[in-house]
């Protein structure tokens, strides 16, 4: 049996949205280098719409797939549905993560959170 | 495809191999039977231990074959620290850095009031005869440090450490894994007491290895039963595996002088390769380490995604970070040798076979190389440290 399963295999490979946007209006940032996961999300929320989304992960291979994964869950979405995005989701729609690896997907509802609080406090 | 994580596991040789099958077919007898066929079998064991003792300076009466070097590891500090018991001693120092085998033992006779003190290992990755010197105290039962660390390479200066210790009438226990078959290794010459070995790490089969036991000493069983391995261990011998470790030793070392010279020169070749990436550093001394291997850390990336895109360029190599552990701190022996958290998570060992060539090391740096550049390129914290908000450690 393989580590990871092969969506998380090709989000890890081939991850969606990786980049920084430059004028993004909400940033957030979880993790810390000692634990070895961090993930910064940037939003350019218009009309309260997330119109794009980009991230830059430093973590293992859940981590950045499970950054991807979250970044396209809510890419085009309102932020009232963004909001209710969860680990969950995003463990589900990579077709699992290891039970020790859950952490990572907390992290990618976490980070988005965080930036969406960013862009909230801007207001 | 190259595999380079040689101190993980190796690859059968052929003549083990042979051996091994050889021994399954024509002698399947129980050595422990008397009539022919398994007579036949106690032979084969016997030649085996002949050969391996030979290998390492011991007499044959010497060696225990166990399950692997856990198994000797394990049986080594526990027939010390019943011997100490008997007189007192509670003591035992080790090291920071050692395997897991022998830190848990240590764990547990903790548990069961033994005191232990791990020594400091240093940024070199090399313990010292004075640190030992200086822990070193009269209900000291038991000194057990590594011949060579399996994550960082590095040799230890065990025929000093052994003399010492003979001087001061301290056992001393050696877990030579990495060592035995890859360096030269002599328990005369080296001083042990007691020396722990496993045959997959020298191109012979998993699930067995040998604990050398000097003459005198008394054992402690592990496994109770039938009288085996002289009542010191029982259970019916692994004779196909058995013989085919001491046929993998013999070719090991018969060819060593040969092999170590070829494999350090492209060690190196890839050490100096690697050093050009930018913030990168080796772990351990670089000198003093096993012919095979290669320990970088990087600062702004994570080892598991870098394992895993090495493996996507057909490349095996192991790490130690928090992520391929399943715990959240990285190696212990990474940490030990004083590299924090944040560096530690982006470390590669590559632990070259003795058949690696000069272009299989060239391809090792490109894609090393390509792999690390790549993981910066969306890493927040590199963009931190290139950005100066942050400040570069290595």
């Amino acid at each position: 049996m393989a580590l990871y399963s092969e969506k998380v295999m090709d989000h890890f490979r081939n991850p969606r949205n990786v980049g920084v946007i430059e004028d993004a209006n909400g940033i957030g940032e979880v993790g810390n280098a000692k634990c070895g996961d961090i993930m910064k999300m940037y939003l350019k929320i218009t009309d309260e719409v997330i119109e794009d989304v980009k991230f830059e992960t430093f973590g293992c291979g859940s981590a950045i797939a499970s950054s991807s994964m979250a970044t396209e869950l809510i890419k085009g979405k309102p932020l009232s549905e963004a909001m209710k995005l969860t680990n969950q989701a995003v463990a589900e729609a990579l077709d699992g993560l290891p039970d020790y690896k859950m952490h990572c997907s907390v992290l990618a509802e976490e980070a988005i959170k965080s930036a969406i609080d960013d862009y909230n406090s801007k207001k | 495809m190259i595999y380079a994580d040689n101190a993980a596991t190796t690859k059968m040789s052929e003549l083990a191999i042979n051996t091994m099958v050889k021994v399954i077919n024509e002698t399947f007898g129980n050595p422990s039977s008397l009539y022919t066929i398994g007579q036949r079998a106690k032979e084969v064991l016997e030649k085996a231990r002949e050969d391996v003792a030979q290998v390492i300076g011991a007499n044959p009466r010497e060696i225990i074959f166990t399950s692997g070097g856990s198994e000797a590891d394990n049986q080594a500090i526990i027939t010390a620290a019943n011997i100490g018991k008997k007189k007192g001693k509670k003591h035992i120092i080790s090291t920071a850095f050692e395997h897991h085998a022998v830190l848990h033992t240590l764990a547990k006779l903790e548990k069961e009031g033994f005191e232990i003190t791990l020594l400091d290992v240093h940024e070199n990755g090399i313990v010292t005869v004075e640190d030992v010197k200086n822990a070193l105290r009269e209900d000291t039962a038991l000194v057990t440090i590594m011949y060579a660390n399996n994550e960082i390479g590095t040799i230890q200066p065990i025929s000093e450490i052994g003399k010492l210790c003979h001087e001061k009438g301290v056992l001393f226990h050696t877990d030579a894994v990495q060592a035995v078959g890859h360096i030269p290794v002599n328990v005369i010459d080296d001083n042990v007491d007691m020396l722990s070995a496993s045959s997959h790490k020298f191109h012979g089969p998993k699930g067995v290895g040998f604990l050398y036991v000097k003459k005198g000493i008394p054992i402690s069983n592990l496994i109770e039963g039938g009288a085996q391995e002289r009542g010191k261990r029982a259970g019916t011998e692994n004779v196909p595996g058995i013989a085919a470790m001491a046929a993998a030793l013999k070719e090991a070392v018969s060819k060593l002088d040969e092999t170590s010279a070829s494999v350090k020169a492209r060690r190196n070749r890839l050490i100096e390769g690697l050093k050009q990436i930018p913030h990168s550093a080796i772990n351990g001394d670089e000198e003093n380490r096993l012919p095979s291997n290669v320990n970088f850390c990087f600062e702004g990336i994570e080892g598991e995604s870098l394992l895993l895109l090495l493996d996507d360029k057909g490349i095996s190599a192991s790490s130690g970070s928090a992520c391929t552990s399943g715990s959240l701190d990285p190696s212990h022996v990474l940490l030990a040798i004083g590299r924090v958290h944040d560096v530690a998570h982006g470390s590669l060992r590559l632990s070259l076979g003795e058949d690696i060539t000069d272009e299989q090391v060239d391809e090792l740096i490109k894609s090393v190389k390509e792999v690390v550049e790549y993981l910066r390129s969306f890493s927040p914290i590199w963009r931190d440290l290139v950005a100066g908000k942050k400040e570069f450690i290595l």
